[in-house]
């Protein structure tokens, strides 16, 4: 399989404005290699504008994005990005959609049977020869998803993967993503809205926002870094997570009605 | 009302069915003879309409010829040999000024969507070209080239370029950036960017303008053989006009009609292959 070892990513004092609107200030970030990061923050608070800067679609006013050692210019091809949205090309079929994640140089056999590997994977085999417009949300989310590890990348950038999908077939995607994970390690910078998520899948959690007291366009800042502690495969309701999960709804603003607030 | 009903519960019921193609397609559900009799209807009135009038001698022969003798004059002609000659030689050059206009008006759309830099350096120009009536560029093509068949067909291929030209750049500027970036995010550049996103997204817009190109090259054939030639449809019409043969004027103007038609045709063909392998 042709897959890049995971690799370091180094975020240094990388800040992003929009005209006079700044979204992003001062983002410091050191990812180990093979580390899985969750970003939670509200909406619009600068999350996927962050992911854009590792991804090398869109180059900060200041600071810079570091992978394994490289200053970033550009999309850089060992790492592969799956958007919020799932951008699937209309007139592909799903299979020939993941194709596109491929890299450049897979022979032809070899690339089919990687796609026909993830589609597996993703629970998509029955759906390949379909449109996008045939296939559900969540299906498209997951096609988009299985075009991203088709790259087989050495950081996997991933904005709101399963925030389509049925509860059910969440759970499954997110024990799948860690299932690819310890067999292809790769480092994974994941948004999420679902702090269960966060705390089920990551290594550490972000919690992204601008620092209280402070305007609106002032720009997000790292509010807290949360280290998730234990091994995955994590228990989905084991009481350590629940103070964390408190915690973190609180950073999010959001009332828990945790016994420590109410009383 | 009617025709918004039918559409809407056409791409309703066909959304799952992978038939969106041709339930876009306004053509009366039924079997194809009803169809083709339903079309016939109008030309076979206005056939016996026309055979009428002629007979009850409403209008002297001289304005307006029997059917019979409009037939006749196709035969004489053919039989003097210039019938299929002059048929020829003006499909050709439609063929070939079409085919190259549209070509480069492909390459430079292309081109245009593409670059910004090419963009700045050839929009305005070829905006400023187009406001230019397309025929006032004959004289000049007959001074340039002579009076042959290189400034026909690079009249024609002129009629053909701008439909294609302006309609492709302006879709290509309007394709989902998301999409583009997406292309972008997985290591496609430039054509190769052009051929996994940007021309696909454009193909029903590339098939609408070769439309409108074809129909400007049969315009500008006979604008071209009206005004200088020694063969070809256009010509057989001035010939036509100067001799009072009103029969072959209207010979003419018919095969003019039947011959757009089946061209026309053949384009909708590749639309159909197009819009299957590219249609979403
Ligand atoms: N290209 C752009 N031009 C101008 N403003 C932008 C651009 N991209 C993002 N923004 C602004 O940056 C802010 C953050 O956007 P972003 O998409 O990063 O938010 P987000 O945290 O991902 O939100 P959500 O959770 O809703 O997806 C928004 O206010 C948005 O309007
Ligand atoms: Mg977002």
């Amino acid at each position: 399989m042709p897959t890049v070892p995971a690799l370091p990513v180094v975020l240094a004092g990388v800040g992003r404005t929009f005209g006079d609107r700044r979204v992003l200030r001062d983002i410091d970030l050191e990812i180990a290699a093979g580390e899985i990061v969750a970003i939670i923050g509200a909406s619009g608070s600068g999350k996927s504008t962050l992911l854009r800067q590792v991804g090398g679609l869109d180059q900060p006013d200041s600071g810079t994005v570091t992978i394994d050692g490289t200053p970033l210019n550009g999309v850089d091809q060992r790492t592969a990005i799956a958007f919020q949205e799932p951008r699937l090309l209309p007139w592909r079929s799903v299979a020939r959609n993941v194709e596109v994640g491929l890299p450049r140089s897979t022979p032809r056999a070899e690339g089919r049977a990687r796609v026909d590997e993830l589609l597996r994977l993703v629970q998509l085999e029955d759906a390949k020869s379909l449109r996008p417009r045939q296939i559900s949300g969540g299906m498209a989310q997951r096609a988009s998803l299985a075009r991203a590890l088709a790259r087989g990348p050495g950081v996997l950038v991933l904005d709101e993967p399963f925030g389509a999908l049925d509860a059910l077939t969440r759970l499954t995607m997110q024990d799948l993503l860690l299932e690819i994970h310890s067999a292809e390690p790769a480092t994974i910078l994941l948004v999420t809205h679902d702090v269960d998520e966060a705390l089920y899948l990551a290594d550490r959690v972000i919690l992204l926002g601008t620092e209280p007291g402070y305007p609106a366009n002032s720009g997000a800042v790292i509010r807290s870094v949360i280290t998730v502690p234990g091994k995955r495969p994590r228990d989905r309701g084991s009481a350590s997570l629940a103070q964390l999960r408190a915690e973190l709804l609180d950073g999010l603003g959001v009332s828990t009605h945790h016994p420590a607030h109410t009383f | 009302m009617a025709d918004q009903f039918i559409a809407a519960t056409g791409t309703a019921g066909s959304a799952y069915s992978g038939l969106a193609v041709s339930a876009r397609r306004k053509t009366l559900p039924g079997p194809l003879w009803l169809r083709v009799l339903l079309g016939a209807i109008i030309p076979l009135a206005v056939l016996g309409i026309w055979q009428l009038i002629v007979s009850l001698g409403l209008i002297p022969s001289y304005r307006l010829p029997s059917p019979a003798s409009v037939v006749l004059a196709g035969v004489d002609l053919a039989n003097r040999g210039l019938l299929f000659s002059s048929i020829a030689i003006s499909v050709q050059r439609v063929l070939i000024g079409f085919v190259a206009g549209s070509l480069v008006g492909l390459v430079a759309a292309s081109a245009v969507g593409l670059s910004r830099v090419v963009s700045s350096l050839l929009a305005p120009t070829l905006g400023a070209l187009r406001a230019v009536p397309s025929l006032a560029w004959v004289p000049l093509l007959g001074l340039y080239l002579g009076i042959n068949e290189d400034s026909k067909v690079a009249l024609i291929a002129i009629g053909a370029f701008f439909p294609v030209y302006t309609t492709v750049s302006a879709a290509l500027r309007h394709v989902d950036p998301q999409l583009v970036e997406a292309g972008r995010a997985y290591g496609y550049t430039g054509t190769r960017l052009l051929g996994l996103v940007q021309l696909p997204a454009v193909v029903p817009s590339v098939i609408s303008s070769l439309r409108l190109a074809l129909a400007q090259s049969w315009l500008f054939l006979v604008a071209a053989e009206l005004l200088a030639s020694a063969l070809g449809l256009g010509h057989l019409l001035v010939d036509s006009q100067n001799n009072g043969r009103i029969d072959r004027l209207f010979l003419v103007i018919i095969l003019l009609g039947v011959f757009g038609k089946v061209t026309d045709a053949l384009v909708g063909l590749l639309e159909r292959y197009l819009l299957r392998r590219w249609g979403s």
